[in-house]
């Protein structure tokens, strides 16, 4: 005879998801709705812009969710329940942007009022609490981001959101978007490469003479303090006149403002995590397995790349991780000194007071980082468990 | 710090250095294979000088096993005992072959272990990777660094055993580093003491017992079983006399202390010394194993 203890216990970050859910449904609007770009918004409660059936429906959805997250404490179901809520949330805010816009209408403006945000942010918490909770392995991270991102993006494509006031601004600037996204990309990609081509030498030579360890870790220190800001108008001076001494450096587009302060102030910012990084990883490495190889006849060169460098490559790829995250969101900043990238949809948005102009730019720009630290994190964690360095190797 | 050192290793055979830490026996086995480069005199192996050639082609003949084992944790156990033959492109086939072989002879199944990762295994079979490595490349010469410092009594017990069993089987030359005086009496034909960078004397071990160069020496073999020790030096088959006994039986490869116990231990007076096809070989009396527990 078996005694089984109901897990009655209300699970806590189910009741306060919930609270502010149910709060921000009742308090805020659903959607806001604005008859031209530029005059204020009018808030839209949900069963003002859905028809009743759909509105009941959709409450339904989320009272079972709200249910789910309070009582239900296996993984799987949490996870489920907030992606469907998620789903009919998106589905919800589109048929109501689809049902305020008058046919043919390309001027009034549907944006998702507060419920939506706080809604999306709970079962967004809610995910990424049952995610944790699974533990799932590196490929099913990656799966699961790659299967969210493709049906996002499906749902892009064949113009579900069209009538939300971002993707109307998406329209208005649909080519610039493109060339905007791949040059936020290059910006923050091209500056780890040059960070990562300088830096990682650098890392082995101060693992490889100590004494050179505290002075450039300690300037790279410095470097890591100075505001972007500050850094980018600091280098203005210097890139200015190179540009203007040196021809060839003009030719190849080197200017005060532009990329080019941008990248180098990038690259600058990116050297601390990965030289320190790689003396960490390198400091990690056994001393044992080092001199093993060495008295087996394996040259320094040998030995660096064999033994050293691959065990020290899960801690190398977090501090590639940590830099690839912070350009990414540093880039937007970029966009104030000439250099481009989403950041100029956010500046702009900001100077003309059109806040979905503004997310046109920091949505991709979180969804960017975001992608990059899951897909870097599942990397470093499928290295690490077949090197699993640690003390298993003692007797 | 080593100071002034100059002694033979004997080809085919176990030479063991001894001392305390800091005594520069690591120093010492470390200039053989040029991880330490001396300051001044040399090193002749096969009467060759080892600064002849580049300091990783020689390494790459001369075996070398350490204290922790110094395994490559990323690496399965197949490719870290294919290191140097690796380093010396061998052919694939032969690699493999080698591989499994001394897999076999350090009995770790290779379908079991050959892809397994270091860490999935147990000190004492990290160990003995770490042996069949070292050994891989078919080195003339072996170079053991207190291989066997970080195992626990009963598996470096048979660690030993194995080490003695392979250098007879292969008369591999081993140079083994040890700051433990049972295990250099336990293994080496030749011992040498070291002191503060000084070969204080470099021996047979009974001569060591019976004749030590100083009093160092003498308190590092330890005084207070000296006798005992000895004993443990000379097999049965060695010391047997002709004759029969209807006391125990003792093998030919037991010690004369092994003799000793088990005559007192059972009251007896005379043992029977049998070979090891079982046939009697021999006898020993008491009175016969204490007449060779003194010079």
């Amino acid at each position: 005879m078996a005694i089984t203890a109901p897990r009655q216990r209300v699970d806590r970050l189910g009741l306060l998801l919930t609270a502010a859910g149910a709060a921000a449904l009742i308090g805020l609007p659903f959607v806001v709705f604005k008859s031209n770009r530029i005059v204020p918004g009018e808030p839209r409660a949900l069963h003002e812009v859905l028809p009743l059936w759909a509105a009941l429906g959709f409450q339904a959805v989320l009272l079972g969710d709200a249910a789910v997250a309070l009582g239900v404490a296996d993984g799987r179901r949490r996870l489920a329940a907030a992606l469907a809520g998620i789903v009919v949330l998106a589905l919800a805010v589109a048929a109501a942007a689809n049902g305020l816009t008058p046919p043919g209408n390309k001027v009034v403006r549907i944006a998702p009022g507060g419920a939506s945000w706080v809604l999306l942010v709970s079962l967004g918490l809610m995910a990424t609490d049952a995610i944790t909770r699974l533990r799932p392995g590196p490929l099913a991270r990656v799966l699961l981001l790659a299967l969210t991102l493709v049906i996002a993006g499906a749902a892009l494509a064949i113009g579900t959101f069209d009538n939300l006031s971002v993707m109307r601004e998406y329209a208005v600037n649909a080519g610039r978007f493109r060339a905007e996204l791949l040059r936020h990309l290059w910006l923050a990609g091209g500056s780890l490469i040059a960070a990562l081509i300088v830096g990682l030498p650098l890392g082995i030579l101060c693992h490889r003479v100590p004494r050179l360890r505290p002075p450039l870790l300690g300037t790279l220190n410095v470097v890591q303090t100075i505001p972007a800001i500050a850094l980018f108008g600091i280098l203005m001076a210097p890139l200015g006149a190179l540009a203007a001494r040196v021809p060839a450096a003009a030719a190849l587009g080197i200017r005060g403002i532009g990329a080019a302060p941008a990248v180098v102030a990038l690259f600058l910012y990116s050297l601390l995590p990965i030289v320190a990084d790689t003396v960490v990883g390198l400091r990690r490495v056994s001393h044992e397995a080092v001199e093993a190889a060495l008295g087996m006849g394996m040259t320094d060169n040998q030995v660096l790349s064999r033994i050293e460098l691959p065990l020290a490559l899960p801690v190398i790829l977090t501090g590639i991780r940590v830099v690839l995250v912070q350009n990414i969101g540093m880039v937007t900043i970029a966009a104030l000194i000439g250099g481009g990238g989403l950041g100029t949809f956010v500046f702009q948005g900001i100077g003309q007071n059109a806040i979905d102009l503004v997310l046109l730019g920091a949505i991709p720009i979180v969804v960017l980082a975001f992608s990059a630290s899951v897909l870097l994190d599942a990397l470093i964690e499928a290295l690490d468990r077949t090197t699993s360095v640690s003390a298993g190797a003692r007797a | 710090m080593v100071d002034d050192v100059s002694f033979d290793v004997e080809r085919n055979s176990i030479t063991v250095i001894v001392g305390t830490s800091g005594s520069g026996k690591s120093t010492l086995l470390r200039m053989i294979n040029r991880l330490v480069e001396p300051t001044s005199g040399r090193v002749l192996l096969d009467g060759a000088d080892t600064r002849s050639e580049p300091a990783h082609l020689l390494r790459r003949r001369i075996g070398y096993a350490i204290q922790g084992n110094g395994l490559f944790p990323h690496r399965t156990v197949a490719e870290n005992v294919a290191t140097v033959p690796r380093l010396l492109g061998w052919p694939e086939e032969r690699i493999r072959a080698r591989v499994t072989e001394l897999l076999e002879i350090f009995q770790l199944d290779p379908a079991l272990y050959a892809s397994a990762l270091p860490h999935q295994l147990s000190g004492g079979q990290q160990q003995r990777v770490g042996v069949a490595r070292a050994l891989a490349a078919e080195p003339a010469v072996l170079l053991m660094d207190e291989p066997f410092g970080a195992l626990d009594p009963i598996i470096r017990d048979k660690a030993q055993e194995d080490l003695l069993d392979i250098q007879r089987r292969f008369g591999t030359t081993v140079v083994f580093v040890t700051h433990d005086m049972d295990e250099a009496f336990r293994l080496g034909h030749r011992i040498a003491v070291m002191s503060q960078g000084r070969l204080l004397q470099y021996d047979r071990p009974a001569t060591l017992l019976t004749h030590p160069a100083d009093a160092f020496v003498a308190r590092m073999t330890g005084l207070s079983d000296r006798a005992l020790k000895l004993l443990a030096l000379t097999t049965a088959g060695e010391a047997a006399l002709p004759g029969s006994s209807d006391g125990p039986r003792v093998a030919s490869s037991a010690s004369l202390r092994e003799v000793l116990s088990e005559l007192l231990w059972r009251r007896a007076d005379s043992a029977l010394v049998s070979g090891e096809d079982g046939a009697p070989c021999g006898r020993l009396t008491v009175a016969a194993i204490l007449a060779r527990a003194h010079p």
